[in-house]
């Protein structure tokens, strides 16, 4: 399963993309193969504030329901609109296009798992 | 040991070509059973537009056979075999005195003295117990032939035209809820035009030794058709589509399968009555504090079940069955509400993670049958 170098991870299966004091969300190729086939992101609203670990919207997928969590603590600045019409997008395109919201970080992210570290969860998880 | 130990958890004939089609495997009724193969979505769409193979393998199956065989299923199934004739089969429903539902099943007539019954994989042993404990004067004897009978389903509008080359009958002989006897690819099967999908399709009863090497020849038969293998997941998604009833959901032991919409299946007024006619009879009488009925959501969502079903925020019933319907792009569910509400184009809401998700009373199936008939 694929796992970009250059994105940061937790142990609930999201990624993180940080650039600056901003960093961009979504759920990981592992996560959307365990989901199955996404039918409904629920979202938050923007300017949501975030504690870490905070749940901040829901995944539906055809077989099951699963909270998501804020990586690390901030503010909602922006959500993918395009998620209410094209949910799949989560499948099809995990790290790209199936992004879920952005925040601005406002708190510590040296927390989160290198890429090295997460694949290694993934393998644990997968036998 | 718990029930969903896998070392418990009994496997089918497939068990090795559900790896090797790459299945996520799951327990499921005490069976090691595949859930998808390429995903849900895909699945059953691909039966709706072409073809799938199931494995069901793990239903159970129960010959029922002597000169008292109809007597025996008259008293014992609430439905009417004598509107069978050889090579039928009808849906029916085993139920205790109490009225509450043992299975729903289907029978299939060899002859007026020999008989076999198809239940669900979760009540095998339940029903084989049930069925014997029910035999006392009637000269009926009942087997259970479930391990040594494989069972696989192709459904969708090409499951015709893959299976009349590899076949010994003229399939379009068979209509809709009749079988026969016939050799398919070499093997010896019961080939009966049945399913729980609403497509037109088969059900083949086979040998559990020959399942694997029938379904690698149907398999391969099967790319000029669009075939896929379809796990249980689209199995469900596919049959709470039509409205049917699953046991354990819809139906249970403590249910009325007459407020379930089943009272087509349960002949009152059959001679000499049934286990649980008597029940059933006052039931009727008395009326229904509720009743099944399909719900569509009017807003994206997935309902599921056991989540509440509201109307201005107080409960009227619950939810029984519920999924992303693919073929409509929607939320479905099956739900028990207040008789008062039980009316299509009645607005409700279901109740999702603690918000109100408005749902409206749909006539059922959510989509029409194409099921020759």
């Amino acid at each position: 399963m694929e796992t970009p170098k250059d994105l940061l991870y937790t142990i609930e299966h999201e990624w993180i993309r940080i650039e600056g004091k901003k960093g961009v969300v979504g759920v990981t190729a592992f996560a959307q193969d365990q989901l199955g086939d996404v039918v409904f992101v629920e979202l938050p609203e923007v300017g949501k504030k975030l504690a870490e670990d905070e749940t901040f919207g829901v995944i539906e997928s055809v077989k099951t329901v699963s909270d998501l969590y804020a990586p690390a603590a901030g503010t909602v600045v922006a959500v993918n609109k395009d998620l209410e019409t094209q949910p799949e997008l989560v499948n099809s395109d995990p790290y790209g296009k199936g992004w879920i919201i952005e925040l601005e970080l406002s708190d510590k992210t040296d927390h989160l798992l290198s890429p090295e570290k997460y694949a290694e969860q993934c393998s644990n998880e997968a036998n | 040991m718990n029930d969903e130990s896998p070392i418990a958890l009994k496997s089918t004939a497939l068990v090795e070509l559900h790896k090797e089609l790459g299945a996520k495997m799951v327990p499921f009724a005490g069976w090691n059973m595949p859930i998808q193969y390429s995903g849900v979505m895909e699945e059953h769409r691909c039966v709706r537009d072409s073809v799938g193979m199931f494995d069901v393998s793990h239903m159970g199956e129960i010959d029922v056979k002597g000169p008292g065989a109809r007597d025996y299923l008259q008293n014992l199934t609430t439905n009417d075999v004598d509107k069978m004739t050889d090579g039928s089969v009808l849906y029916s429903l085993m139920c205790y005195e109490n009225g509450g539902v043992v299975d729903d099943l289907l029978i299939y007539r060899w002859s007026q003295d020999h008989y076999f019954l198809c239940v669900n994989a979760s009540n095998t042993e339940k029903d084989f117990q049930w069925a014997s404990d029910q035999v006392k004067a009637f000269e009926v004897e009942v087997t259970d032939i479930s391990d040594r009978t494989a069972q696989l389903a192709l459904q969708g509008k090409n499951a015709e035209a893959l299976l009349q080359p590899a076949s010994d009958v003229s399939l379009d002989e068979i209509g809709y809820y009749h079988f026969k006897e016939g050799i398919v690819h070499g093997f010896e099967c019961i080939i009966s035009r049945t399913g729980y999908t609403g497509e037109d399709g088969f059900e083949l009863y086979l040998n559990s030794e020959d399942a694997e090497a029938l379904a690698r020849k149907i398999l391969d038969d099967g790319k000029a058709f669009g075939l896929q293998p379809v796990g249980l997941g689209a199995r469900d998604t596919l049959r709470l589509e039509m409205g049917y009833a699953l046991y354990g959901n819809e139906i249970t032991a403590n249910s009325s399968p007459l407020s379930a919409g089943l009272g087509w299946v349960i002949k009152l007024g059959k001679e000499g009555g049934f286990i649980g006619c008597e029940a059933l009879r006052l039931q009727k009488e008395k009326g229904f504090e509720r009743r099944l009925v399909g719900v569509k959501l009017e807003t994206r969502g997935v309902p599921r079940s056991h989540y509440r079903v509201l109307k201005n925020g107080e409960e009227v019933g619950e939810v029984t069955s519920g999924a992303f319907s693919p073929s409509l792009n929607a939320g479905i569910a099956l739900c028990y509400v207040s008789t008062s509400l039980a009316r299509e184009g009645e607005m409700l809401d279901i109740e999702v993670r603690n918000k109100a998700f408005p749902a409206r009373v749909v006539k059922l199936p959510f989509i029409s049958s194409s099921v020759k008939k």
